[in-house]
């Protein structure tokens, strides 16, 4: 029975009339990991526990939850107990956590299979997940070429029909420019939407976790399990927590849709913004209206962002020093000395770059120049943001300046050059709003992606928004053809 | 030359929650190594800290305590260093926002009392330990401290001399445990200070060059740091040197304070805002639960066991000075009548072994049953005071009952009237010519017979009887 590409929703049926036995869906999915190992989107697989899971629910297949039986792979940077999670980074290719992260908790409880660990950019700090410790992911859709970042093994593991789900984790656009770059949907809930207990840290005050999935409504599906106070996570939200799926398919004749004149969408590739113009065309006719808007401070989210990101992963990635978990350097000769080496031989170039930026952004002298400041502008931003969506319902933008591109072509004389990826996705973390990306075509064989952005705690209205476009168009059914790769 | 010390004190207080300040994990003292420790306290990748309410709820009524401003809304800072006992690699503290502004101590040195103002107190979780010695080749790191909550407390440079530092940090210790803010256990560090000590010419309105005396733990070493510092710094000043501005050790063995890191090596700490905490904002009900449950403070004791005791008001000051005594007090208090002879005892036998050993009441062996049941069995004339003094002696050692100690050690006291006439008889019979002394005049000599009477009954003779008998025998 052939599962791949398949959506939850697809898969729940398929179980429910007994078309497949949960064990043998799980089997599937496992081998279709097997067979397209060559991508690379796994760092480790979770087959002995997931399949004996599988096992145990028998001919059991009907369940109330819809996520009961149906595989998922997890971002590795979210801890499993007892299964290994590395980060993609050597500093942890060791590491076996004791406990669980909420996120993932929370969707297993629901009886979803994890499979495996997905691959990423080391401690998600990258958009082309080439900073792997594990080595570069590559683009179902394109040999080669990058799936994007940082939860590239996440995205391609979707695209390539392996899951039809996974967890990512995003800080400045880590699931929305993946997920557009591998043609599937990824949504970033509103910031303490769901709880980052068991996360490992990059930036606290703007990491999300948030589900990769081949439609809106399977985002939605995982988005009902992940969501919800928890009170490990104080900064997780304490508000209700609605049914992401029963609103879903609401018309959306009269919503107002802004345009933000900052982005100057002149300056994309001609044939990006084509995609662009089609797809307002498609809201257009579902009733939708759109009116320019303007965000005076937006031009300053990547900079304020690069202030704000790196100081506290600075911070936050002091507690891998060798010392209790993690891997430490032989053949010290110090406290010191272990601190060095450890960390040297443990962390890759990009996670060194950023710890130095931010340790930098914060050292005595330059706090007032770097980090207040940079969070004064996110005040602004944020302010922006409040301003605009009292009159408008939703901001659509590209999710990315361009398609995926070949490894090793951006970034490694200048990283900045790579930092500009994030550029459409930056704003919404820094003001902690919701946001999904939509496949919405391709160019030259290659997907590209609709950003939607969300007011506060407004993700239904996003996945409704998001729901109705895949119902009227067949973007998000493209398949790659992976044939290079089996 | 004449000179002045200046010294402002940072006193870390551990609060005596049962919590951590970011953990659930016990805060209990003397645990096996490493096992008050969650996955919280050790720094795992992917934890995050939540607050324990309960380290706010002292921190305020500390501010309250010394009529400080409470700030409602405070924030938790990040300061960065590393270090192998500290698990994150940042210490959770308060920096801009503090929970308490502000205040004052009062302290009393030798005949006066002085004000001493209170810069600010906040909160923050204390580090883990590293032992250096006890495995060849490593060193050992126990996280079972790591987290526990301490609120600290800067007082300005207001305090003169090493007496008024060790009376400040004892009216600290006063207020923190008749908060029941901390157990104020110096011992167990509990409560411990930072001294930073500067020197100036006399009428100078500069300070000098500061030193700072790092992590000091009793009483008496305050005093003997700070004194070895002081007279460190004038022999500097007087040679016409400057004093460097350092961090320095106080080594008790060798009574001396030693150079520990200087300036230009300080830590940059690159403190910023905790961004796994939300602001913690204290509402108005909550401050006036926190009033409303005051505990009474010594002064008030003082006025109630004069009422409710009918003890002395010299008494009722002494036993109110010291938590633990008062509590002591109170408890033994309920199991025993009499009173006074209870605060003749706390004060007088007990207080003297206190001081002797250095320790408080609740540290030592002597247990509020066992106190209660000395008293009262001097009380009840089943022991006399001496024979009393001589088990309280073996009850600070063995912490067994008196009541044990007066049956297998045949104390019960005499009072048989027929037993002890016996007895004087005999002395009588056996020293004639003191007794013909006696008789002529030398009432002096009365004292002899009783003693003569207690030798032969090893003490147990009840005293009053022995006197009585006596007295009408050598009529």
């Amino acid at each position: 029975m052939n599962i791949q590409f398949k959506s939850i929703i697809e898969l729940r049926a398929m179980l429910d009339n007994k078309s497949i036995s949960i064990s043998e869906l799980i089997h599937e999915s496992f081998l279709l990991a097997k067979k397209y190992n060559e991508l690379n989107c796994f760092v480790t697989m979770n087959e002995e526990v997931g399949q004996k899971k599988a096992d145990a629910a028998g001919s059991n297949n009907k369940n109330s939850s819809m996520l009961f039986g149906i595989p998922l792979a997890q971002k590795d940077l979210f801890c499993t107990e007892n299964l290994r999670t590395t980060c993609s980074s050597k500093i942890l290719s060791n590491f076996i956590p004791p406990y669980t992260a909420t996120a993932v908790k929370k969707l297993e409880d629901a009886g979803s299979i994890t499979i495996g660990k997905t691959n990423m950019d080391e401690f998600a700090m990258g958009s082309s997940n080439e900073t792997s410790f594990f080595g570069n992911v590559h683009n179902p859709w394109k040999k080669g070429y990058v799936p994007g970042g940082s939860s590239g093994g996440s995205a391609a593991a979707v695209a390539a029909g392996i899951v039809p789900a996974a967890t990512g984790t995003d800080t400045g656009g880590s699931i929305r420019q993946p997920a557009a770059h591998c043609g599937i949907t990824g949504l970033k809930p509103t910031y303490g939407r769901v709880s980052r207990w068991g996360m490992i840290a990059f930036a606290s005050s703007l990491d999300q976790a948030g589900p990769l999935a081949r439609t809106a409504e399977d985002c939605a599906i995982l988005l009902n399990s992940m969501s919800g106070y928890d009170s490990k996570d104080t900064t997780s939200l304490n508000s209700d927590v609605p049914d992401f799926l029963a609103n879903i398919n609401q018309p959306i004749d009269g919503l107002k849709i802004g345009i933000i004149k900052e982005f100057n969408l002149n300056d994309l590739d001609s044939e990006v913004q084509a995609r662009f113009e089609e797809s307002k065309k498609t809201y257009e006719k579902l009733g939708a209206k759109f009116i320019e808007v303007s965000l005076p401070n937006i031009s300053a989210s990547v900079p304020t962002y690069y202030s704000i990101a790196p100081a506290e992963c600075s911070s936050n990635l002091s507690r891998f020093d060798g010392v209790r978990f993690g891997h430490r350097a032989k053949n010290t000769t110090d406290l010191n000395d272990l601190y060095i080496k450890s960390r040297s031989e443990g962390f890759g170039d990009e996670v060194k770059r950023r710890i130095l930026i931010g340790t930098y952004a914060l050292s005595a002298g330059y706090y007032d120049a770097y980090y207040k400041k940079a969070q004064q502008v996110r005040r602004l931003i944020k302010n922006d943001f409040d301003q605009v969506f009292q009159s408008v319902d939703v901001l659509m933008t590209p999710t990315s300046p361009n398609t995926a591109f070949e490894f090793g072509s951006k970034g490694m004389q200048n990283p900045v050059e790579l930092y500009l990826e994030d550029l459409f996705t930056i704003s919404s973390n820094l003001a902690g709003l919701p946001a999904i990306s939509i496949p919405h075509g391709q160019v030259n064989s290659l997907p590209v992606g609709l950003q939607l952005i969300g007011n506060f705690l407004k993700e239904d209205q996003l996945l409704n928004t998001a729901h109705l476009f895949q119902k009227n168009s067949d973007f998000h059914l493209a398949q790659p053809s992976l044939e290079d790769f089996s | 030359m004449s000179w002045e010390t200046v010294i402002g004190l940072e006193t870390h207080v551990q609060l005596s929650t049962k919590t951590k300040l970011f953990s659930r994990a016990s805060t209990a003292f003397g645990a096996s190594p490493n096992t008050n420790v969650n996955l919280v306290d050790c720094g795992l990748p992917g934890v995050l800290p939540s607050v324990n309410k309960e380290a706010f709820y002292k921190a305020i009524r500390f501010g309250i305590a010394i009529d400080a401003q409470i700030n409602q809304v405070s924030i938790f800072d990040r300061k960065n260093y590393f270090y192998a006992d500290l698990p994150k690699g940042y210490q959770i503290t308060q920096m801009e926002l503090p929970i308490v502004l502000g205040g004052s101590i009062n302290i009393v040195s030798g005949e006066t009392t002085k004000t001493i103002n209170i810069t600010r107190a906040h909160l923050e979780e204390d580090a883990g330990k590293s032992i250096h010695d006890e495995y060849d080749g490593y060193s050992a790191i126990d996280l079972n401290r790591a987290g526990t909550p301490l609120l600290e407390i800067v007082s300005e440079p207001e305090i003169s001399s090493a007496k008024e530092a060790v009376a400040y940090m004892k009216a600290m210790h006063q207020l923190v445990t008749y908060l029941d803010v901390s157990d104020g256990n110096m011992a167990q560090g509990s409560l411990r200070c930072d001294a930073n000590v500067s020197i100036r010419k006399k009428g100078d309105k500069d300070l000098g060059t500061r030193t700072e005396i790092k992590n000091i733990n009793s009483f008496k070493f305050i005093e003997k740091a700070i004194n070895f510092e002081i007279k460190r710094q004038i022999k500097i000043l007087e040679k016409g040197e400057t004093v460097t501005q350092e961090t320095r050790l106080y080594d008790s063995s060798k009574d001396e304070t030693r150079s520990m890191r200087s300036k230009e090596f300080a830590n940059d700490y690159r403190y910023f805002p905790e961004p796994d905490l939300l602001p913690v904002v204290i509402s108005d009900e909550e401050i006036k639960r926190i009033k409303d449950e005051f505990p009474e403070l010594p002064s008030e004791k003082e006025m109630r066991y004069q009422q409710d005791f009918k003890i002395s008001a010299y008494d009722a000051q002494i036993i109110a000075s010291s938590k633990s005594m008062a509590d002591f007090f109170e408890a033994a208090a309920e199991q025993t009548g009499n009173y006074n002879l209870l605060a003749n005892w706390l004060i007088g036998e007990i207080s003297a072994y206190l001081n002797k050993e250095l320790i408080e009441i609740n540290e030592s062996k002597l247990s509020i049953a066992n106190v209660a049941i000395l008293i009262n069995r001097i009380d009840d004339q089943t022991i006399s005071g001496k024979i009393g003094k001589a088990i309280f002696e073996e009850m600070c050692i063995s912490g067994i009952s008196p009541d044990e100690i007066i049956e297998s050690q045949g104390l019960k006291q005499i009072s048989d009237d027929g037993a002890i006439e016996e007895i004087i008889n005999s002395v009588i019979n056996d020293n004639p010519a003191q007794v013909e002394a006696y008789l002529g005049g030398k009432d002096k000599l009365f004292g002899f017979f009783v003693g003569q009477v207690m030798k032969l009954t090893q003490g147990k003779a009840n005293p009053k009887t022995v006197n009585a008998i006596l007295k009408e025998k050598l009529k």
